[in-house]
């Protein structure tokens, strides 16, 4: 059975099941041929759903950034650059250009750092971790409507906890913050709601790629003479680096394109100050129906995704090398 | 006597004058790791506060009365009694349960398809040396990179056409574009995870490939199945974007939507009965996560730990 082993490998199983030569001997040359090609049917059904439900409608999606499809007329008319034009000559699209940009970076950093020093704090082993692990787990894994409905009742201007808290503690006067009363009060607000939900996925990142370093790495380094800090630069951060870029991935995809935080807490906030591209092409695009300018809105999500992609290529081709 | 020599005499004096284990360091080291200790459970409370305050506040909320919730002058951070008509009122005069059947439904037809489209292209990927298999399972997992963002305006311009806008069948198409890469991803590892010989030796007695899957390598995955079951249900539950976009009718709704559109009547916040929602279907759903967060996280991060 352990000498057969070493030669299945191949679906050309044709061989396993004679146990030597026997049947495929048998058979037609273009059976065998089509046998093999045929293993890549089972690619097919997840290839072509994706094709058809992710690729067709991101095509759709660059082909109505260029006509004037709405929902409320039936022709549609290709306009070309039109919808762009309109866009980058439009200042409030220009501010929520700039709101992505705050937002998004912002919320990567802060997620970052504290998510850092949230990992310094599930590494060791302690009693009751695993209770106060879910705890510290509950910002990612209650889903993001439901958990920002709390928020949404932090933040209420007459009933704020937060601020009754510190006016009991004398730190804070009467009427108290408004979180989400001013533009930059709520672009604070919106930041910090995405914080509070993604830390605990940085953490547990941070830990994954802690953890994932040999120990034996980081004694020779020591036996080497090399202090902590060339330690930390030249030995774990490079074998760490892999996953902690594949987190940062998957955060900034969340903290560039995501609207539940937007939509829920401040719609676009006072006076477009906490409108975002994504929140912009839902209102343009499904509130008022205009889906070519709708369209137009989030293909400028690219730039920002494209980046994004550039540093999963890098994560993915330095795990390659680690490999090796 | 000299200078040296008396300095050398008193420190001696002075060394075996001090008990041993203070000679050994111990103090110092012991000082050390209280210290530390410290420090950490500081940073435990901390953590704990800036992650579950916000919670806690959302229980209490759910539980407290109206006029406890609306009158800044008598607030406390906890209350007895607790009352429970926020919740009756969610079960009895909303369509709560509705929406938490609309969202199990859901997950559970995502799970399926999921599961049917996924299983053949991850045993695929993993046991059939397939060229190119690495780079084929790569671009799956970097589709997650064309986020919903990009796609909800043509897609529900392509519902509509379909007839499928403002319905389930809608969310139920679209959700595996969410679900397949990374639980193919699951998959793929874990189907190379398992020992071949026991296929080898099921295709051995005559069963081919395809007898081979079915009669051991798929009793054998019933916790890679369970594990893609769970994130199908995990990754569905946090979309917005799409059932806002897509569904309108308020019993076709998901819970998420549901709680954050049905329970606001007029200008009022029901905010009792928004957060008894909100924790009914977020706290099992993130009870049922937590247990399965190590998989998620080495599933996730599999091809860069190697």
């Amino acid at each position: 059975m352990t000498a057969d082993a070493g030669r299945i490998g191949t679906a050309g199983s044709v061989r396993a099941a004679a146990g030597g030569r026997g049947r495929q001997g048998g058979k037609p040359a273009w059976r065998r041929a089509l046998y093999g090609k045929a293993r890549y049917l089972t690619l097919a059904p997840a290839t072509l759903y994706m094709a058809a439900i992710l690729g067709v409608p991101l095509v759709l999606a660059i082909w109505y950034s260029l006509t004037d499809i709405n929902t409320s007329t039936y022709a549609v008319r290709f306009v070309g650059l039109q919808n762009f034009i309109s866009l980058v000559g439009n200042p409030a699209f220009i501010q929520a250009l700039i709101n992505t940009a705050i937002y998004g970076g912002a919320s990567t950093v802060f997620t970052a750092l504290v998510g850092t020093a949230m990992a310094f704090v599930l590494l060791p082993s302690y009693r009751g971790k695993p209770v106060i692990r879910f705890i510290m787990m509950l910002p990612w894994t209650i889903p993001i409507p439901l958990s920002l409905v709390g928020w949404q009742w932090i933040f209420q201007p007459q009933f704020s906890v937060i601020n009754w808290i510190a006016q009991q503690m004398g730190v804070m006067s009467s009427p108290g913050v408004q979180w989400l009363g001013f533009p930059d009060n709520a672009m604070a607000s919106i930041i910090m709601a995405n914080v509070w939900h993604n830390i605990p996925f940085a953490a547990i990142i941070f830990v994954a790629a802690v953890i994932g370093i040999p120990a034996e790495l980081i004694e020779a380094a020591k036996v080497d003479g090399a202090g902590w800090w060339r330690r930390l630069t030249r030995v774990m951060l490079p074998v760490a680096a892999p996953i902690l870029l594949l987190g940062l991935v998957f955060n900034m995809v969340f903290n560039f394109t995501d609207l539940t935080i937007v939509y829920l807490l401040t719609q676009g906030g006072p006076a477009g100050g906490t409108e975002i591209l994504s929140y912009d092409a839902f209102q343009v695009g499904i509130q008022d129906g205009n889906l070519g300018e709708g369209a137009a809105i989030t293909l400028f999500l690219l730039p920002f995704l494209a980046f994004i992609s550039f540093l999963f290529l890098r994560a993915i081709r330095r795990s390659r090398l680690a490999m090796s | 006597m000299t200078m040296a020599t008396r300095q050398a005499t008193s420190a001696a004096a002075r060394t075996a004058a001090t008990p041993a284990w203070h000679r050994a360091g111990m103090g110092r080291r012991l000082a050390e790791r209280v210290g530390r200790r410290t420090v950490l459970w500081l940073g435990i409370a901390v953590f704990v506060v800036i992650t579950g305050f916000p919670v806690y506040w959302m229980i209490i909320t759910a539980l407290m009365t109206n006029q406890q919730l609306y009158n800044p002058t008598s607030f406390r951070l906890w209350d007895l009694p607790f009352v429970f008509n926020h919740v009756t009122y969610l079960f009895t005069q909303t369509q709560y349960l509705r929406w938490l059947g609309n969202t199990y439904l859901i997950g559970a037809v995502d799970a399926a398809v999921t599961l049917a489209i996924g299983i053949p292209a991850a045993y695929g990927l993993a046991r059939m040396r397939l060229r190119g298999a690495q780079t084929i399972a790569v671009l799956l997992f970097m589709t997650y990179l064309i986020s919903p963002s990009l796609l909800f305006i043509p897609l529900s311009k392509v519902l509509a056409t379909l007839g499928l806008i403002n319905s389930d069948w809608g969310l139920m198409l679209v959700y595996p574009t969410i679900t397949i890469p990374f639980c193919t991803w699951l998959l793929t590892g874990f189907f190379a995870s398992l020992p071949k010989d026991l296929e080898d030796a099921a295709k051995v007695d005559g069963c081919g490939t395809w007898g081979a899957v079915w009669r051991v390598v798929l009793p054998l995955s019933q916790a890679g199945i369970l594990t893609v079951v769970i994130f199908a249900f995990t990754l569905t539950m946090q979309d917005f974007i799409y059932m806002l976009s897509f569904i309108s009718s308020s019993q076709l709704m998901p819970v998420n939507l549901g709680v954050v559109t049905q329970l606001i009547r007029g200008d009022i916040f029901y905010w009792g009965s928004l957060m008894a929602g909100a924790l009914i279907a977020g706290l099992p759903i993130a009870i049922i996560y937590n247990m399965f967060l190590d998989k998620f996280v080495s599933g996730l991060t599999r091809g860069a730990i190697k």
